[in-house]
């Protein structure tokens, strides 16, 4: 166990039944950095983060979050995260400001609700009533909620699904600025350019083990993997695959007098990458 | 590096919690155009409806609307406590409010506080208007004296029972819809046979004991005491108004819905 982690996970089992859901996982997430956990439904994310907030118990295995077994964590420990459901908060009669202050009472050193609202872009709707709210609107009050505590470690379950890409993309400045603050973040998601926008480190689970930990770039062997380098001559559409791009394009660069014509060099995806290591295992 | 967390201010206390628990669970029961139309208009009407149509004579100068007084309270308060609590924490319950609290640093006994506050407020409101709506509408006669008395402890053991049941009762619906449709008419039956609607001897023998396993009868018999004239406990089955018995009949639903609401509730679905 790594005593400085925000979470460390050793050997970690749950079984449904016959089935193992999370089977002898290892992880240790270090404090400062979001991590992405990535996987096909089933493969055991939503297990292992409802284990680490401390919602369910587990069969084997060691898990410490923020020093503390969640098995036994009390007020004092919860006061210390942030948690973002995947189903979302539920409905209420309560405006948004309401709800926030509600939830703003039962922490020790809250932020101003206000503050919050400014910071998720729903000030203007600070005094709606929760359930008239749209579904992006509604994720970012589930946000809200889950950041007003001052936490110190931030879950974030599928944060954006259901949002448009705008949302997104505002959702995502939203939480690079919570970084900047020194939040903790354990993201689970579906989207791959999401964990690569977003992540210092992506973690693929699949059936219930990690296969991989590392940073986005790097994953599957991504940096390493042959590059493919496509450029247009004599009126054709060219490619070719290279393990020495920067090589290949200054040969390339001495054939033609200027410009190489629409030359591009691309490694495999996050996707491509993630695709592989799921359908490897399955 | 340093392991230690900087030392943080102390969290707020229980008490402090449950104050705005109970502020949450007041807005949310009257802002909510249902549940208050529900719960505390439904007597109202009963109350309107039944006492303008049904015109007999129970005798002692008592008619149908002094007679339903009580058991139309009687319902008040199931509903406030019982069909309320169920109701809306299983619907709390499906929709992730309840899994959402329970992942926070609220104190676990301000939420139940909260709801105490709730059905507090419901359980007056609905009991004012009906005393006001007797009152002007079909002149009934106030309690008087000790009578009162009588009135609160009654009010207090039945409304506790029935919020603890209901409470109980809430972890066996999958959401608030099915709870709904299974309390209500359950909170019904019990209502007819323990003679809120209609006076409790034209129940069937068979079906007054099968009443009186339940708290609902015991409630609405006590309430009788208050709001009928002594002369007419001879038609109560034992010949008076029982009041030991119906203090510990309540009582022991108080524990036995205790027992399991601490054996039962869930902070999450299965």
């Amino acid at each position: 166990m790594d005593p400085e982690a925000a979470i460390s996970i050793r050997g970690l089992v749950k079984r449904y039944g016959d089935r193992a859901a999370v089977d002898g996982l290892d992880l240790d997430i270090r404090r400062g950095e979001i991590f992405a956990l990535l996987g096909p439904n089933g493969a055991g994310k939503t297990t292992t983060v409802e284990i680490c907030e401390g919602y369910r118990d587990r069969d084997a295995g060691e898990v410490r979050v923020l020093g503390v077994d969640p098995a036994r964590g009390g007020r004092r420990w919860k006061a210390e995260l942030g948690i973002v459901l995947q189903s979302g908060a539920g409905d209420s009669q309560l405006s948004v400001r309401e709800l926030l202050s509600a939830q703003a009472s039962y922490y020790a050193d809250p932020r101003d609700p206000d503050e919050v609202l400014e910071l998720v872009g729903l000030t203007e709707k600070a005094g709606a009533r929760g359930r008239t709210l749209s579904g992006g609107q509604r994720r970012r009050l589930d946000v809200a909620l889950g950041i007003v505590g001052r936490p110190r470690l931030l879950f974030l379950d599928e944060p954006t699904t259901g949002f448009d890409p705008e949302a997104r993309r505002q959702f995502w400045s939203l939480i690079r600025s919570l970084r900047e603050l020194g939040t903790t973040m354990l993201l689970t998601t579906h989207y791959l350019d999401e964990a690569e926008e977003l992540a210092d480190r992506v973690g693929v689970l699949a059936h219930g083990q990690l296969a991989e930990v590392a940073v986005p770039t790097a994953i599957g062997g991504r940096g390493t993997a042959p590059a493919v380098v496509s450029w247009t001559e004599d009126g054709a559409r060219r490619t070719a695959e290279t393990a020495t791009p920067t090589a290949f394009v200054a040969e390339l660069a001495a054939r033609f007098p200027g410009e190489v014509p629409d030359l591009a060099v691309s490694r495999p995806t996050l996707e491509d990458v993630y695709l592989k290591m799921i359908g490897d295992r399955s | 590096m340093s392991t230690t967390a900087p030392e943080r201010a102390a969290l707020p206390s229980v008490t402090r919690v449950s104050r705005t628990r109970a502020g949450v669970e007041l807005k949310e029961f009257f802002r909510q155009r249902e549940s208050v139309v529900f719960t505390l208009v439904f007597p109202v009407i009963l109350l309107l409806g039944l006492g303008a149509v049904l015109d007999y004579d129970l005798g002692s100068g008592v008619d149908f609307p002094q007679y339903f007084m009580a058991g139309v309270i009687a319902a008040g308060i199931v509903g406030a406590s019982l069909q309320n609590m169920a109701i809306h924490i299983a619907g709390e319950r499906s929709d992730g409010t309840l899994k959402a609290l329970a992942g926070s640093p609220m104190p676990k006994t301000a939420y139940f506080v909260g709801k105490v506050a709730q059905v507090v407020a419901v359980t007056i409101a609905t009991i004012v208007l009906l005393l006001v709506v007797g009152v002007l509408v079909f002149g009934i006669d106030l309690p008087t004296g000790a009578d009162w008395l009588t009135f609160a402890w009654v009010t207090v053991l039945g409304a506790a029972a029935c919020t603890l049941l209901g409470i109980a009762v809430s972890s066996l619906a999958r959401n608030s819809r099915s709870a709904s449709a299974t309390i209500t008419p359950i909170a019904l039956v019990l209502e007819f046979i323990s003679g809120v609607f209609m006076p409790f001897d034209q129940v069937p023998g068979w079906l007054q004991d099968v009443a009186a396993v339940f708290p609902v009868k015991w409630l609405a018999q006590g309430l009788r005491s208050v709001f009928l004239p002594d002369s007419l406990a001879a038609r109560e089955p034992a010949g008076s108004w029982e009041l030991g018995t119906v203090a510990v009949v309540l009582g022991v639903w108080c524990v036995l819905g205790l027992l399991l609401c601490v054996r039962t509730f869930r902070w999450q679905e299965r």
